[in-house]
């Protein structure tokens, strides 16, 4: 369950924009007719995506509205599920994957990272004002551990410098390319095998 | 061991290119037409004989599954989901099918689909997949574009369309009603059981979940005959699986075995071996987080399948292998473990809700050694409170870690706790119980 707080400062309007409810057109096409309701997950993400990567309650009573559904049903399903943001996040958000798989594999090495180079806090927008990051619960990439989620790119295989290095060039407002950090093809196995374990992070 | 010509995924690291030409050249969507035209009893026989089980946790047999559906189709329409929501930490076998071999999936929705009356597939994936859902969303509309789906899928006659639908990471939505409960609009919470969704499913009409798995190796059972897949691997555990080696091994990665593959010689063949030498390690979590841990000393020996894990009180899971050696805090990674299943516990039943909490705020405690002797019997009692007592699975997937981790690691567990306090409660109450029943007894 997620605990996330509604922002305090919160937009009074909200509209989506001609090309998104166009988006919406389709999206509706999807399910049944009487079942609007379905698309109130798309539609969230919709309304993320064109408010800056977080969704205010006003677009909630909007979407409420054009589904004709209760304002609470939305409400309650922007607040269950974690990937809804209810108060804003950086431009580049990094979401860093802290489960065992990527822990024992050094992940808490990458939090302490976003803690000196972004913010000393989880969920906190940088001095320079355009990164933030928060520990997620396990992203499903596991055999590329440790990996961060940046926006909806998955960066694998890193460590501390690789990791300096994204995040660096993050601040800076240029990202790296993701993928794997330590040059290998998805998920096969590295034919130059390290036996002590230099592969860490 | 494998031999290559088995291979059912044999573009799982994508050295031939996913895009429909190349899947064609793999054999996909060879004879469609005609296998389908062998009709719907001809292919749940031939499932049944390989004796696939499904490959999202439970094991349950498919070609039984699709038998559950009513077979004529009344007034409600039929559905099929994929379930695409891989969130188990030590999973992401998934995420390769959907990105390099979406045109195995694909076919296997149809298939499935028509035998199981369904025209309509949605396939669940989760919110973070948005990249390996817009490459399968590609690959479906160049499905479109051959007409493989649509009208007359396949030139079959049978109309079939596919949708996808987003979660937004919430680990639950992989128990399949949570994930009905999603795609309908709520918060995805697991509804009581019975009715099964093969009868009442999505929107109320009978509908089939399966794995991503599952349905993509279908089309090859079909295509080499179910015989063929069942002389693979063990008796009732048949047939080949993709394994994730994650955690302390030298190079992980995703690989296709048989089942039934000694774990040992997974890990060194595939994997590279355990980082410092096979002695090295402490203990192997054989099938994703919800599967009890297994020590050293029964990791020499087991085999990759069903029954194997089963007897030794573990469980092949969705086979997500994550290898922890002794450089490793056992506790710490579990008290993690457990934190996981606080965070997504999805708040319905009180056992699993307040239950996972208190696991992980006592193991947290044993790891910064703050615990007492009876913290530990404090908590092999919660996860007992809680196993059993839930709507769905979630509440055993959350127990069974903490007591893998007691059963074998009480030692351990017990040498960071300090002393009972000096004030000692002259109660003997269980933990957790009706208190009240107790009043004579401490009268």
């Amino acid at each position: 369950m997620s605990l996330k707080k509604i922002h305090e400062d919160q937009p009074k309007e909200f509209k989506f924009n001609s090309e998104n409810l166009k988006k919406i057109d389709e999206i509706l096409k999807k399910y049944p007719k009487k079942n609007k309701k379905s698309a109130v997950m798309p539609l969230l993400y919709l309304a993320q995506r064109q408010n800056d990567n977080w969704i205010p309650l006003a677009a909630m009573k909007y979407i409420a509205n054009y589904l004709s559904i209760p304002y609470i049903s939305v409400y309650e399903v922007a607040t269950f599920y974690t990937m809804y943001n209810l108060a804003p996040v950086g431009k580049h958000f990094i979401q860093v994957c802290t489960t065992t798989p990527c822990l024992i594999r050094g992940a808490d090495k990458i939090v302490k990272l976003c803690k000196e180079k972004i913010s000393p806090h989880e969920n906190e927008i940088s001095k320079q004002g355009n990164c933030s990051w928060m520990e997620v619960e396990c992203l499903g990439a596991c055999v590329s551990a440790p990996m961060v989620q940046i926006n909806d790119d998955y960066y694998e295989d890193l460590d501390e410098k690789s990791t300096k290095e994204i995040l660096e060039s993050l601040i800076k407002g240029k990202p790296l390319k993701p993928g794997s950090y330590r040059g290998r093809k998805n998920t096969a196995p590295e034919k130059k095998l390290n036996t002590n374990g230099e592969n860490h992070a | 061991m494998l031999k290559k010509e088995d291979k059912i995924f044999k573009n799982l690291y994508n050295e031939l290119g996913w895009d429909i030409e190349s899947s064609l050249k793999r054999d996909d969507w060879k004879n469609t037409k005609d296998l389908i035209s062998k009709g719907r009893d001809w292919i749940i026989n031939e499932v049944k004989t390989s004796e696939l089980r499904g490959r999202g946790g439970a094991g349950f047999s498919t070609g039984l599954k699709w038998s559950f559906a009513p077979k004529e189709v009344g007034s409600r329409p039929h559905y099929l989901i994929i379930n695409a929501d891989e969130s188990e930490p030590g999973t992401c076998k998934d995420r390769d099918i959907l990105r390099f071999e979406p045109q195995k999936l694909i076919e296997g929705c149809l298939i499935a689909g028509f035998a199981v009356n369904a025209h309509v597939c949605y396939i669940y994936i989760r919110g973070e997949y948005l990249n390996e859902g817009k490459r399968l969303q590609e690959a479906i509309d160049q499905a479109y574009e051959k007409r493989y789906l649509g009208k007359n899928a396949c030139g079959s006659g049978w109309d079939f369309d596919i949708h996808i639908h987003f979660g937004a990471g919430a680990y639950i939505c992989g128990e399949e009603t949570a994930l009905l409960e999603s795609i309908e609009g709520n918060k995805g919470q697991p509804r009581l059981k019975p009715p099964f969704p093969a009868l009442v499913g999505l929107y109320g009409c009978p509908t089939i979940v399966n794995n991503v798995e599952t349905i993509a190796v279908v089309p090859t059972i079909l295509r080499k005959g179910g015989k063929w897949f069942s002389s693979i691997g063990k008796p009732k555990n048949t047939g080949t699986k993709i394994f994730c080696i994650s955690g302390n091994v030298n190079s992980p990665c995703n690989v296709e075995e048989e089942m039934g593959i000694p774990l040992k010689e997974l890990i060194e063949k595939h994997a590279g071996g355990v980082v410092g030498g096979w002695e090295n390690l402490q203990a192997v979590i054989p099938g994703g987080s919800s599967m009890p841990l297994l020590p050293k000393k029964i990791c020499d020996t087991i085999t990759m399948d069903f029954d194997a894990l089963i007897e030794n009180k573990s469980g092949l899971g969705t086979a997500g292998i994550v290898v922890i050696n002794k450089d490793q805090d056992i506790v710490e990674c579990m008290a993690r473990i457990a934190r996981f299943y606080k965070h997504e516990s999805c708040g319905q039943c009180t056992p699993c809700r307040e239950g996972s909490g208190w696991m992980w705020r006592i193991l947290d405690r044993v790891v910064k050694r703050k615990a007492t002797y009876g913290d530990v019997k404090l908590l092999s009692d919660v996860t007992k409170q809680i196993e059993g007592h839930t709507i769905c699975a979630f509440g055993e997937g959350s127990a069974w870690p903490v007591q893998g981790l007691l059963r074998h690691f009480r030692k351990e567990v017990e040498s960071r706790c300090r002393e009972e306090p000096l004030i000692k409660k002259k109660l003997n109450n269980p933990y957790l119980v009706d208190q009240h029943l107790l009043e004579n007894k401490n009268a």
